[in-house]
């Protein structure tokens, strides 16, 4: 049976690994070779690496990166950040990435997903989004990191991404990152109950139990979080004892 | 020991070299015929569409030199499913060597394509020494190969279908043995020194 997966993401900055709260007051936590390498033997089913500060000049500092993790883990690993075509993700491919994940210049011209799609398959095309709910109550997909606010309702827009070739959905709720007040249920669960790609659910894992609910009430394939890991205030293996504990199927 | 892995345009090639580094094994990645046939043993992996994939090896040769190849081949994910006869992804002809077909999962409810950890079961060959049934590897597919005469491992997405195939001196897996943990470095040790 396919297990949920449990999915460390480190944010990269200037090679080193950071946790904002928000999408602000970046903090830092370290080396993400050596903490992916660390998270692969406690039991991650899988990594994320996003580089939050992605320019022209610090994109060759990242495949050199990205092909030091291929290195040294041996599950799989996502890489994002300023991936803009179709030879950024051939170049991150053959360092070593097993998937790739787009996000504001996917929003802004969207075929670059079906390109994507269409030239490496579907299943290494992740479409990760960043919604805010806003006061009418409406999950709206927000754009560069959080900054800037868009019309497009996330629901909206994760189906036309499916629609065009994304293999995947990370759903980052802003109301919720950060917070460690639990992830944002309803919106989880009402793409994860929608879509018919899987989706990872991101933003606002606190407590153990607060990943029970997103992959059982929330019907997420996969939950993702960053800080309580890098932090070890929850440890991987602690952490899928508690999921097996509450019947969530995982790899132990 | 002599390692090849067919250098095309889908995918992973590196990490199944970074996995053989890890396990303490060499190989080169190379798409130059001459060093495919004279290596002892041939990985061909892959991530990615099957017509492009294909349309790629058929531009090179590589198709019908990987046809002839007398060696032990291991075909991973993709690599495995162009092995097989037909594919319905793009609708596209492969190399025929297995006489599976490979389809798209349609089932009722299922997310597609199937991402993550699933257990394999009913093993046989050496290939898979040491390994428990029911062990989870690690997939990342939206097509499957269905069960067939050579199936030699199976795992379960919505039906039973083929997670390893293999016919004489060729072998497939489905999962990523490079990128699932202990139990895939020790398939890629068997393939290496038992077979």
């Amino acid at each position: 049976m396919l297990t949920k997966r449990i999915i460390p993401c480190l944010d990269i900055k200037d090679g080193r690994t950071v946790k904002g709260v928000n999408f602000e007051n970046i903090r830092d936590a370290g080396d993400p070779v050596e903490l992916g390498a660390l998270y692969a033997q406690e039991g991650a089913d899988e990594l994320v690496f996003l580089d939050i500060a992605a320019t022209n000049e610090q994109r060759k500092t990242l495949r050199k990166l990205v092909n030091r993790i291929a290195h040294h883990i041996n599950i799989p690993f996502t890489v994002g950040g300023g991936i803009t075509s179709v030879d950024d993700v051939s170049l991150l491919l053959q360092n070593g990435a097993d998937k790739i994940s787009v996000n504001t210049s996917a929003f802004k011209r969207p075929e670059l997903v079906s390109e994507l799609a269409k030239e490496f398959g579907s299943q290494c095309v992740v479409l990760a989004i960043d919604t805010k709910r806003e006061e009418d109550g409406q999950w709206y997909v927000y754009l560069n990191g959080g900054r800037v606010k868009t019309e497009m309702l996330c629901a909206d827009w994760a189906r036309e991404g499916v629609s065009r070739g994304a293999g995947e959905i990370l759903l980052t709720s802003m109301n919720n990152d950060g917070t460690k007040k639990g992830f944002a249920l309803d919106i989880t669960k009402e793409l994860a109950g929608s879509l018919t790609v899987p989706v990872i659910a991101s933003g606002g894992g606190g407590t153990k139990e607060h990943f029970v609910d997103v992959l059982g009430e929330g019907k997420a394939d996969a939950a993702l979080a960053a800080s309580i890991f890098h932090f070890k205030e929850i440890g991987i293996p602690e952490l899928k004892g508690y999921l097996q504990e509450h019947n969530i199927t995982v790899r132990i | 020991m002599n390692l090849a892995i067919v250098k095309y345009n889908a995918g992973n090639i590196r990490s199944v070299l970074y996995a053989l580094e890890r396990i303490g094994k060499e190989a080169v990645v190379t798409d130059d015929p001459a060093e495919i046939k004279a290596a002892d043993k041939v990985i061909f992996p892959g991530v990615g569409e099957a017509s492009t994939a294909m349309g790629y090896l058929k531009e090179r040769g590589l198709d019908e030199l990987i046809r002839g190849l007398k060696q032990p081949v291991l075909g991973i994910c993709l690599g495995m499913q162009l092995l097989c006869s037909y594919s319905e992804e793009n609708d596209t002809d492969c190399l025929g060597i297995f006489e599976n077909q490979v389809r798209r999962f349609d089932g009722a409810g299922l997310k597609v394509p199937q991402i993550g950890w699933n257990n394999v079961f009913g093993l046989r060959s050496p290939f898979f020494d040491g390994v428990p049934e029911q062990s989870y590897c690690y997939f990342v597919h939206g097509y499957y190969a269905a069960l067939g005469v050579d199936t030699i491992a199976s795992s379960d997405y919505g039906l039973v279908y083929s997670s390893g195939l293999q016919k004489g001196n060729f072998y497939g897996v489905q999962f990523h043995p490079e990128k699932s943990a202990q139990v895939g470095e020790r398939i890629l040790t068997n393939f290496i020194e038992k077979i």
